[in-house]
């Protein structure tokens, strides 16, 4: 593969590629049918039968 | 002869694989070091060589007196707290070498006549240089991201740590490399590359124990009991992943012979500058980011006893990073042989990098809220929410200083040593502590540290010592760039180079006292930790003490 050739692919294809997996992670991350799982999963360093390391 | 003892000795054990091919590897390792210490045709080399010898016979030996004792029972325990618990005092350990070193060299900029010591050349500030900035990033930073990692998969996988013994290969082959490298680095081996240090041979072995390091992580995050990954194992995943690949590019290289220590790499000229500073900076991002937002993202719920803020933004937080950081480091060779276009691309992305650091450090400070108060009353809640603030501070200066307008005057100049230690020592330096005070207790089942007046100690004594560091690193920088810009009337350079050296010797003795600072601080938590781990009150027994097959029973 030359130089022009690697350009050329990374300003065409690789930069829709790359825009395209970003906008999924957007669109997995804000999909609604997903709040419920972020919720707990944002407990997850909270949960209490782990070996939590607190007291109570 | 080691390996028919070992292989009796297994027989009698009871076979095991992970120590076999752990041992297989030493055998392996023990002959080709021989080989190397019986051939060197460097002086330097068969020194190395002897270290890794001595290394590989204290692991076999330890391996092989571990077989002695035959089959041992191992789920006394939910987790596997013993390697995290190496980690955290080899941490403390490496932490005050390396700032001892730091301050050594900050004595020796700022006193020259005191600190040169011309009968041994081995404690110049070269040879001293990056001893300081490997034992502070790989030896202590390596060790916390190791342990830490190793304690925050278990728990969030539930699961214990896969690869039997491997994670203590993954530990001392860790201290090995450390060893080899730091050794080295006085007896001049270097291979010329900041940050990527040392030489073949120990980038081999780093290697290898990478990939090990990998495999456990990955192994534990298959056998987990809870189907969604939480995010930190992303952000450690992200920063063992990007350190291999980072590693074995940056250090292609073709040895001069097998058994010498000398090497030439792969790349050359502006293609090998580029190699070297993507490298450079995406250690920044990935070994000295990522890895301690995974830290964040554990440690301050927990100590907070609140939610993670949006974990919603910690998903885009986590993936803009690393979408974004991968191109920055052309900001390193601004005004170079490389093209301008990479330099506006490097410039540009370290800006738009902006964007997802604050992210995170607003999803770690807002992770607080209702729980504020306990800033008052919890020193090291205190110090992990001063690291994230840190964070935002340095990640803040970090793009404006990638401008190449800027960039122009504070390259080459204390001012970036002055950002990269309000990243160091306030970032990576807080997060780290906080996440030790934590884990102390934690791992020697104490009801807490053994005195929170101390950690508020040297909480404070770790703040002032950053504000004299960057404040007076910050003043020094910029006078110096002023200086070597300044023109007379008539189109001469208005300063010779030593008048900007002599104008900085007062801010280099301020940039001392605030490493000295920083330093006794590091000392009152290695009291502090031993103290915890060493007191005589009674256990403290936590849910996750309990036999595997008790907890199964609840």
């Amino acid at each position: 593969m030359t130089y022009e050739q690697a350009t050329q692919f990374a300003q065409t294809w690789g930069l829709v590629l790359l825009v395209v997996l970003f906008a999924g992670v957007l669109v997995y991350a804000l999909w609604p049918g997903n709040r419920e799982k972020f919720k707990r999963a944002a407990h997850t360093p909270l949960d209490k039968e782990g070996d939590d390391g607190r007291e109570d | 002869m080691g390996v028919i003892a070992g292989c009796k000795l297994m027989v009698k054990g009871g076979f095991r694989e992970d120590a076999a091919g752990i041992l297989l590897i030493l055998v392996i390792g023990i002959g080709l070091a021989l080989f190397g210490a019986a051939r060197a045709i460097d002086a330097p080399f068969a020194v190395q060589m002897w270290t890794m010898l001595t290394g590989f016979l204290l692991g076999a030996a330890a391996i092989l007196y571990d077989f002695g004792k035959g089959p041992k029972a191992d789920a006394s325990s939910r987790y596997e707290n013993g390697v995290v618990k190496a980690g955290v005092i080899a941490s403390m350990f490496w932490g005050i070498a390396g700032l001892l070193v730091g301050v050594i060299i900050a004595l020796q900029l700022s006193f020259p006549n005191i600190f040169y010591f011309t009968d041994h050349g081995w404690l110049n500030f070269g040879r001293l240089r990056p001893l300081h900035t490997s034992a502070v990033i790989f030896a202590f930073g390596g060790n916390v991201l190791i342990a830490t990692s190793f304690y925050v998969v278990q728990r969030t996988c539930r699961a214990r740590l896969a690869g039997g013994l491997w994670p203590w290969f993954v530990f001392w082959g860790y201290q090995l490399f450390i060893v080899l490298a730091a050794t080295g680095y006085l007896m001049g081996v270097t291979q010329s590359r900041e940050y990527a240090e040392p030489p073949w041979y120990t980038d081999l072995w780093l290697t290898l124990v990478w990939v090990v390091y990998l495999l456990v992580f990955l192994g534990t995050i298959w056998k987990r009991q809870e189907k969604h990954i939480y995010v930190a194992n992303w952000f450690y995943l992200a920063f063992i992943v990007t350190i291999a690949m980072l590693h074995i590019v940056n250090n292609l290289a073709v040895p001069v012979s097998f058994a010498g220590s000398f090497s030439y790499s792969a790349f050359a000229g502006v293609q090998d500058a580029l190699t070297q500073w993507w490298y450079g900076h995406n250690a920044v991002g990935f070994f000295l980011t990522a890895g301690f937002l995974a830290i964040m993202y554990y440690f301050i719920p927990k100590q907070a006893d609140r939610p993670v803020y949006s974990y919603r933004l910690s998903i885009i937080h986590f993936w803009a990073l690393i979408f974004l950081y991968i191109w920055a480091g052309p900001h390193h060779l601004h005004y170079t042989a490389l093209p301008q276009w990479a330099q506006t691309l490097g410039a540009t992305f370290s800006i738009m990098l902006w964007m997802p650091s604050w992210g995170g450090m607003i999803n770690g400070l807002m992770t607080l809220s209702g729980a504020w108060d306990k800033l008052r009353t919890d020193p090291v809640l205190r110090m992990l929410v001063v690291s994230v603030a840190f964070y935002g501070m340095s990640t803040f200066e970090g793009p404006v200083m990638s401008i190449r307008a800027v960039n122009s005057l504070s390259h080459y100049t204390d001012w970036t040593i002055g950002h990269v230690h309000s990243g160091a020592l306030g970032w990576v330096g807080f997060v780290s502590f906080g996440a030790l005070y934590c884990l102390a207790p934690w791992l020697w089942k104490k009801k807490q540290v053994h005195s929170l007046a101390l950690v508020d100690w040297h909480f404070w004594l770790a703040t002032i010592g950053i504000v004299l560091y960057i404040t007076s690193m910050w003043v020094a920088g910029i006078m110096q760039g002023l200086m070597w810009r300044a023109y007379n009337d008539l189109g001469f350079l208005e300063y010779s180079f030593v008048e900007s050296v002599e104008a900085m010797h007062p801010y280099y003795i301020i940039r001392a006292v605030g490493g000295a600072l920083y330093l006794i601080g590091a000392l009152i938590m290695a009291y502090n930790l031993w103290r915890t781990a060493t007191s005589k009150e009674p256990a403290h027994v936590r849910a996750a003490d309990t036999p595997a097959a008790a907890v199964a029973a609840e």
